[in-house]
């Protein structure tokens, strides 16, 4: 165990970890100190900004733990994320209470709009915060667990895994939209008040949900940094790059396979949970097959099996997304389409890789040079 | 049948009354409608009926309307109509213009309920016994759709005098339906029920739902069982009607699927940009229709016929455009060469739709293509039928490519095996390039015949593209009959369970059934066998 908690601290994940606080305790600071107006004050927004592309940080990391170190592609991971995000809206919804539009103390206002008499007995407990934190990660995970149970067991792999990962999340999304499922449909849950009795409007619990965000990045890295780096890692590598051998070394590929699933699935949900207070909705959109595509490519941009690319990758992408979209909407979709060509062509170790060329591969050309002049250094040195 | 007919046939005449009519007399009957006893001109309306002649429809349907009158001064029946001042008289029998009477000197000949339905009866029963068949079909039909208990004689008439044998059926169906209304005695009812059971239809069961409860035991049991029986081959024909649907859904998957089947299968690269070409296809045909609108509108006819080819021609050149500058240099990288192609549908979807817009443009159904043919109780729309048929058209056209040109052969080699392929001095990459092009070409057909019953905007492709990828996991890579059987399969699936759980819970459960699927058959239906470990 400690070996294990040692390993996690490498001196990579230290120094990410490192900035990742460090620019969070800026922001937090400037926000809550700084008077409005001066030039140094973040304004809320900002806060809220940064603390969802924590999250989607987060869910890009727990892509990258199957993707770039097992080799599954999966194009429903988004299914995950909306899961955790739905569990988290459901106990906000149960917060409610009585100050709805309609004023029901027991029933969120889409149900009284569509003439439910009681709670549909899967609401029940969602108004305990403790019950909703298990489903957050609950849920997820048993899908990931069914689902992983049965494509591993009978090795689909590759595309066609990809492939119905997909439908999945399709499936998910054409039942989310139906108004009978009781989570109110189209419109999903919104009209949040507050979060273990802390206003969500307030500046403070905006800053408060930024921290959460980042704390759960930086434990969601350390338990993909502790599992990569352990001796279970290894076989899951070995899983990525060669399947059969693996197997026919006499590992159990598809509990291993399914193990790293379901673990990846869990962080999925958790970062739904950060994600839906910070953006005050969520509704059937987030299961659309393009935005788990789209998280595939934060990945690839950053660069996969690396866990802190993936980070780098989710809060680019999304940067440039946010920018786009505001100031040239028209531009957004074919740079959102060239990136995937670019980088599937040109990058295909991402942005970290083609600089420091850690990753699948060998080392990168600049990497190479600058520890060949290291050594060079070195033998001056001692000579 | 021919039994329950006679029995039927022998009951009505034992219940017609003995008619006297002489049929010379028409003009001499038509003045005896001048009476105040209603049981008298209900029995000079029926001698009159019982002459046959044509000519006695005009009275007898003035005196139903109110608008036959007797002059005073002479008791002589005209039929009236309102003049600038008085009442112009017209003869009931020649239709001629007689005489301007003042408006006290002709009077209207009144009738009561009874006598209206006993005139119903019997302008049925003349317009039954016209020359002309269309207006015995038409009085049959217009009986059947509202019976009367009067018209029975008259359809008995009718019946025996009719020759053509469609007419008489339709006659022995109206008179079943009047029986039913009538006050005849239950063997004879229960002899129409079962032929108007035989008959089926909707129509036929509401009349046996419209029984009136005061009907005895034997008829309402009769009743029940014919309703049962309609309900029966109503059920056989919503299946069909389904099953049609099913088919319909399923060519439209199939020309969606196969284009992704055979570039899947022969470079084992999932095309995410393939409904892209779909759409490109639907564009196509729209801008090839403008422009015939805008210059040459007697050609509308033909704008599918140019379409077709101009199609293909666009989304198969776009195809190898893309095989050729990105994914040639991503083979072996199956995951990669999804995440690049998906790229290049988001860029395809947003030219679209910078150039044309985000809303639905609108392709007109050539006249070949829009109205339906009715085949028992199931509607067959013609631009339904026309796809399916250009949907196996084209399969066939593939298929004859694949087994019977170089081209298709060097094709099926390349998806066997690549590499032996190559030694063997096939150009793999050339086969590439224009397997790809050959399969967004038929993506393009595809769009054309997507264009006539679908939105036609620049996200019709992503709103057939899981469904084709389901078509192409669950028939099985590399095969066209695992695309055909997939891709119907999933169709009538679909159909078949939307009755009961509607539209989006069908289409879930049929994505929940393939990812089962999967489980058992991870290569699909119809797999190709090989000895590769890892594809």
């Amino acid at each position: 165990m400690r070996g294990l908690v040692f390993r996690a601290f490498d001196r990579g994940g230290m120094i990410f970890l490192g900035i990742l606080f460090g620019l969070i305790l800026l922001l937090a600071l400037s926000n809550l100190l700084m008077p409005v107006g001066h030039a140094l004050h973040a304004p809320t927004y900002l806060v809220s900004l940064i603390g969802k592309y924590l999250t989607y940080a987060l869910l890009a990391l727990s892509v990258d733990l199957i993707w770039g170190f097992c080799g599954i592609l999966s194009l429903g991971h988004g299914a995950f994320f909306a899961l955790g995000g739905y569990a988290m809206g459901m106990y906000l919804m149960r917060q409610i209470g009585d100050r709805g539009v309609y004023g029901n103390p027991e029933l969120p206002d889409f149900m009284v709009f569509l003439n439910y008499s009681e709670l549909p007995w899967y609401w029940h407990g969602f108004d305990m915060f403790w019950f909703a934190a298990i489903m957050i990660v609950f849920v997820p995970g048993l899908l990931a667990f069914i689902f992983g149970w049965f494509a591993f067991r009978s090795r689909v792999t590759g595309v066609y895994l990809s492939i119905i990962t997909q439908a999945m999340t399709y499936a998910l999304m054409l039942a989310f939209f139906r108004n009978n499922m009781g989570f109110g449909g189209n419109n999903g849950l919104t009209d949040f008040k507050d979060l273990l009795g802390f206003d969500l409007q307030n500046d403070g619990t905006r800053v408060g949900l930024l921290f959460a965000s980042a704390a759960a990045l930086g434990l969601g890295f350390l338990i993909c940094k502790a599992v990569t780096r352990s001796k279970y890692g290894k076989v899951i590598t070995a899983i990525r790059d060669a399947e059969s051998r693996t197997r026919f070394l006499g590992y159990r590929v598809d509990r291993y396979k399914l193990a790293v699933f379901t673990l990846s699935a869990c962080m999925a949900g958790v970062a739904g949970a950060l994600y839906v207070p910070q953006v005050g909705i969520i509704n059937p959109s987030e299961f659309t097959p393009a935005n788990s595509i789209e998280v595939v490519v934060w990945v690839a941009v950053g660069g996969r099996g690396t866990l802190y690319g993936a980070v780098i990758g989710a809060i680019l992408v999304n940067y440039a997304k946010t920018y786009l979209t505001g100031a040239l909407p028209e531009i957004w979709l074919f740079a959102l389409g060239g990136l995937f060509v670019f980088v599937t062509l040109f990058l295909p170790r991402g942005i970290v890789g083609a600089i420091n060329g850690s990753g699948d591969g060998g080392p990168s050309p600049i990497m190479t040079k600058i520890r060949n002049w290291r050594e060079a250094r070195a033998m001056e040195g001692r000579s | 049948m021919i039994a329950r007919l006679l029995a039927l046939m022998i009951a009505l005449c034992c219940g017609l009354p003995a008619l006297a009519a002489d049929p010379d007399d028409l003009p001499g009957l038509i003045d005896q409608l001048h009476t105040r006893d209603y049981a008298a001109m209900e029995q000079t309306v029926n001698a009159i009926a019982a002459t046959g002649d044509p000519l006695a429809v005009a009275p007898l349907q003035a005196l139903s309307d109110g608008d036959l009158y007797y002059r005073k001064s002479d008791d002589k029946v005209f039929i009236a109509r309102k003049a600038e001042s008085g009442t112009d008289l017209i003869d009931p029998l020649t239709g001629e213009f007689v005489e301007n009477v003042g408006r006290r000197d002709a009077r209207k000949i009144g009738i009561n309920n009874n006598m209206r339905r006993a005139l119903r009866g019997a302008l049925g029963s003349l317009t039954l016994l016209s020359p002309d068949p269309s207006v015995r079909a038409a009085a049959a039909q217009s009986l059947f759709k509202s019976p009367d208990p009067n018209a029975v004689e008259a359809l008995g008439q009718a019946i025996a005098a009719e020759k053509d044998a469609a007419i008489r059926t339709a006659m022995e169906e109206a008179q079943a339906a009047s029986i039913l209304l009538s006050d005849l005695d239950d063997a004879t009812k229960i002899a129409a029920i079962e032929s108007l059971a035989d008959r089926g239809g909707r129509d036929a069961m509401s009349l046996l739902k419209g029984i009136p409860d005061t009907a005895s035991d034997p008829v309402k049991a009769a009743a029940a069982d014919g309703i049962a029986s309609i309900e029966a081959a109503l059920a056989l024909w919503s299946t069909a009607q389904n099953i049609y649907y099913g088919i319909s859904l399923g060519s439209v998957l199939l020309m969606a699927a196969i284009g992704l089947a055979i570039t899947f299968g022969v470079m084992g690269v999932i095309n995410m940009a393939h409904g892209e070409m779909v759409m490109l296809g639907a564009y196509t045909t729209y801008v090839v229709q403008e422009i015939i609108r805008n210059n040459a509108p007697g050609m509308f006819e033909f704008s599918l016929a140019i379409a077709v080819p101009l199609a293909f021609l666009v989304s198969g050149s776009v195809g190898v455009l893309i095989e050729r500058t990105v994914i040639r240099y991503l083979y072996g990288r199956a995951l990669e060469t999804l995440l690049a192609t998906w790229g290049v549908s988001l860029i395809i979807q947003q030219l679209v739709r910078s150039i044309f817009g985000p809303t639905n443009k609108e392709v007109g159904n050539p006249d070949f293509m829009s109205g339906a043919v009715q085949l028992g109780e199931m509607t067959l729309t013609y631009n339904r039928i026309w796809i399916i048929v250009f949907a196996l058209v084209v399969l066939a056209m593939l298929m004859l490519v694949l087994k019977r040109t170089p081209l298709g052969l060097q094709m099926r080699a390349v998806t066997q095996n690549r590499r032996m392929a190559g030694a063997m001095g096939i150009r793999t990459d050339r086969v590439d390039a224009l397997t790809f092009g050959l399969g967004s070409g038929i993506a393009g057909m595809a769009g054309v015949a997507l264009s006539q019953i679908d939105n036609v905007s620049p996200n019709l492709g992503q709103s057939y593209i899981i469904d084709s990828f389901m078509v192409v996991v669950f028939g099985g890579v590399g095969n066209l009959w695992g695309t055909l059987v997939g891709a119907l399969s999933l169709g009538i699936a679909n159909k078949f369970l939307e009755p009961y759980a509607g539209a989006v819970l069908a289409k879930i459960l049929v994505l929940v059934a393939i990812i089962l699927f999967i489980q058992k058959r991870p290569r699909g239906l119809f797999a190709l066998k090989g000895r590769a470990v890892e594809s």
